[in-house]
């Protein structure tokens, strides 16, 4: 259906971006192994780095067994009461975490669980002595929690309310009993995709970098990826730095590949259309577990971010916006974001592009069809190498060339747009195909191709979602502070590295109002960028 | 006239194969009449339709539109204007952006492409609908714009795959009488991929019945309903 010309040229644009993106990745790699490769080989086996690898492990095993063993009751008790006023209130209230910055989430938990915040007075006042402490394992486990229970909420009340509304019906006309009702229906659905989703809960918690930096920190307390960044930031001992690299992708290529064998999870049939009547759960006793399990997942994610919103207002927020420093990173994270939203913005449409037109192509060879798999894999190329690892093999190869701060934006643009390429993709890609099956054989048959096409046929329809993938691009690179955490200085910083300054400095009032700042731009980009994915779903 | 003798369409060996099954074409479709594509889902109808229309490319073999060879052609490069079931209109273009697409693809309108496109219109019973976007047309609108395009195309071959099947009964009758007279006038080679025997009754000059990615019976209409094979019996029943 494309011409000669145009299957080249899609083709030859995700050679390019492949090429380009491995070239990034391969040269930090690279870079990490030519340097002093002796000395990080003895690094490898140390008690240090056993003792990190072995805290990266388990506090991401309790991290998922957390998140998603008290996500099941939850999504047990939404799916179960479908029409509650407020429901989707709650339903809202669990995408907020997703699109919070990690720093700001730690820092309204910290205004709650710290030692001087609301949980704790409360546990005092109730007679308990030895009040949680927000840091340490403790600390990291509440703070995974908080990022990934609700993630897990809507992955497994999707899985529920993707079921037919008949099951329900015959369920009740058969006279089952809640637990039945449980064994029968609710968790076969549920067992489905609980692998999916724990394994992608264990991925993000084994990969997670600022929760653990402000949380942790310590021998005791300290991942892989932390680790990595304090070997080069206080220590400077790269050959540490790189052995604990080499570890890390260990550790994700093993994670990916037990992750590949089960079913990805989709949130798609979440709350989308009618919901189905349920007659089980009628019962006191079960409305009122229900009513409690709600209630009390809501105020655990509630509070956090009101505890944001009220500190970040008695910040003095006026002088803050128009302080010097303020404006200065504003500027300098704007920017990054817009370049690295554009970058991953842009590479997603080549890879989708060559991968749509090799799936086209009437034969396809064993070189095209490895092309196409390849270039599936490269958003998993940057799960597999995370950013902190990137952003080491940069530094590195970069440290001979003179000041890295001079390097340091773009770098950390580039990092950012691959982080958020996965992201980006999955946005765009099912618009793309969506617009291909619907426009592609009457716009080959009419002989409409290049920028005529493009201006009448592709543009008027995909700038949406290609908005939209930027937008979430933005919100993803405005909020990191894990390529930024390398680079920083005060020549160079980002809104979130002077939110982290702050509050290393003990200048909390003053990170308050710059985390309720930058958390607000964030939601609002993230809300534009999952806007309308109610309507694009298959039963909506 | 020459043109009356020409085959329209020739599959000359044409063989395809798509997953584990195998398709072979080898049949002539007559100039300048309407010939009736039909047989069971998945027998190969579209098959044989996206091979004449250039969305698929076959293996081996050759396929000649009005004498020449296409067999390797882009779809935009065939004379043939196609007119599918559904989303036969970009729906964010209005009717006349829509239609006037069939003349330029980059839209370079003349004065004269203008007053074809209001010709059209009038045609097929769409006056003063230029301005309207598609999803505020009825499923008969839409197609009767799609048969406006096919007008100002000036291709002398129409393909339709099952052009109205998504419309109520009672408006297929009207639609059918419009690619009559519209036949008529322009004198062109019609394609039309159906599975009701009732449209192959009331349109069709000649039938092509496939059965299993290959053309079981290839014969002129009054000729067909009076086979008695049994794929056809099945066929003719069913429906």
């Amino acid at each position: 259906m494309l011409t000669a010309r145009q299957a080249r040229q899609a083709i030859g644009g995700g050679v390019l971006a492949l090429t380009l993106v491995s070239l990034f990745v391969a040269i930090a790699v690279i870079a990490l192994l030519s340097w002093d490769t002796g000395r990080a080989g003895s690094r490898l086996m140390t008690a240090y780095t056993w003792r990190i690898l072995f805290f990266t492990i388990w506090q991401a095993f309790l991290s998922t067994l957390l998140s998603v063993g008290l996500a099941v009751p939850v999504a047990l008790a939404l799916a179960r009461r479908p029409s509650f006023p407020g429901r989707i209130w709650i339903i809202r209230l669990m995408a907020v975490p997703m699109g919070l910055p990690v720093l700001i989430g730690a820092l309204g938990l910290i205004g709650i669980w710290g030692r001087q915040g609301m949980a704790n007075q409360s546990l005092l006042a109730i007679g308990v002595s030895q009040p949680v402490s927000i840091y340490g394992l403790s600390g990291i486990l509440i703070a995974h929690v908080f990022f990934n229970l609700p993630l897990a909420t809507r992955l497994l009340l999707a899985s529920l309310e993707r079921l037919p509304a008949e099951y329900w019906l015959i369920a009740s006309s058969l006279g089952m009993k809640p637990f039945s009702v449980f064994r029968l229906i609710e968790w076969p659905a549920l067992r489905r995709v609980a692998p999916g989703v724990a394994g992608l809960v264990y991925m993000l918690c084994a990969t997670s970098f600022t929760l653990v930096l402000v949380l942790g920190g310590g021998p005791a307390a300290t991942t892989l990826e932390v680790a990595i960044y304090q070997s080069l930031h206080f220590d400077f001992d790269p050959p540490r730095a790189i052995a604990l690299a080499f570890l890390q992708i260990g550790v994700t290529t093993i994670l990916l590949a037990l992750i590949s064998v089960f079913p990805a999870p989709e949130a798609w049939g979440l709350t989308a259309g009618r919901l189905p009547r349920r007659f089980d759960g009628s019962g006191f006793g079960s409305k009122a577990w229900d009513a409690i399990v709600i209630a009390i997942a809501a105020v655990f994610l509630v509070l956090p971010l009101a505890s944001i919103a009220i500190s970040g207002l008695h910040a003095d927020l006026i002088r803050l916006a128009s302080s010097d420093i303020f404006v200065k990173a504003a500027a300098t994270s704007l920017s990054i974001a817009l370049v690295s939203g554009l970058v991953a913005v842009g590479f997603s449409i080549l890879v989708i592009n060559a991968r749509s037109a090799i799936s086209q192509a009437a034969s396809a060879g064993a070189g095209l069809k490895s092309l196409s798999a390849a270039l599936a894999g490269l958003s998993s190329l940057v799960l597999l190498v995370p950013p902190v690892v990137l952003g080491t093999g940069w530094f590195l190869a970069l440290r001979p060339m003179g000041d890295i701060s001079r390097f340091a934006p773009i770098l950390v643009a580039l990092v950012n747009a691959l982080m958020a390429l996965p992201f980006a993709m999955r946005v765009i890609a099912p618009a793309m195909e969506a617009h291909r099956i619907r426009t592609g054989r009457l716009s080959a048959s009419l002989g409409l191709a290049g920028w005529s096409r493009i201006r009448h046929i592709d543009f008027p329809v995909l700038i949406r979602p290609m908005l939209m993938a930027l937008s979430f691009a933005m919100a993803l690179s405005l909020g990191d502070l894990g390529a930024v955490a390398l680079f920083g200085s005060s020549d160079f910083t980002t809104l979130p590295w002077l939110v982290y300054n702050r509050l290393a400095s003990y200048r909390s009032n003053d990170a308050d109002g710059l985390a309720l700042i930058l958390g607000i731009i964030c939601l609002a980009l993230t809300m534009i960028g999952t806007a309308g994915r109610e309507r694009e779903r298959p039963n909506a | 006239m020459p043109e009356k003798i020409l085959p329209g369409i020739e599959l000359d060996n044409v063989e395809l194969r798509l997953g584990a099954r195998p398709f072979r074409f080898d049949c002539t479709i007559a100039a300048g009449a309407i010939t009736a594509i039909t047989g069971a889902s998945g027998a190969g109808k579209s098959t044989l339709l996206n091979l004449v229309a250039g969305f698929s490319t076959p293996a081996s073999g050759t396929i000649r539109i009005a004498g020449e060879d296409v067999t390797r052609s882009h779809p935009s490069g065939r004379p043939v204007s196609i007119i599918f079931q559904d989303n036969n209109l970009f729906a964010h273009l209005d009717i006349t952006t829509n239609i006037g697409l069939g003349i330029s693809p980059s839209l370079r309108l003349s004065r004269n492409d203008k007053a074809q496109i209001e010709y059209a219109l009038d045609r097929v019973g769409l006056h003063g609908f230029g301005k309207r976007m598609p999803p505020e047309l009825s499923g008969g609108e839409r197609q009767r714009v799609a048969f406006a395009r096919a007008l100002v195309r000036q291709r002398p071959v129409l393909i339709l795959d099952e052009p109205f099947a998504a419309l109520d009964p009672g408006l297929r009758q009207s639609m059918r009488i419009l690619l009559l007279d519209l036949h008529r006038e322009t004198g062109n080679t019609v394609l039309l991929v159906t599975h009701d025997p009732e449209e192959v009754r009331r349109l069709a000059d000649h039938v092509i019945f496939i059965e299993d990615g290959k053309v079981l019976v290839r014969a002129e209409k009054t000729e067909f309903f009076q086979l008695d094979i049994e794929p056809l019996r099945h066929f003719l029943n069913d429906s």
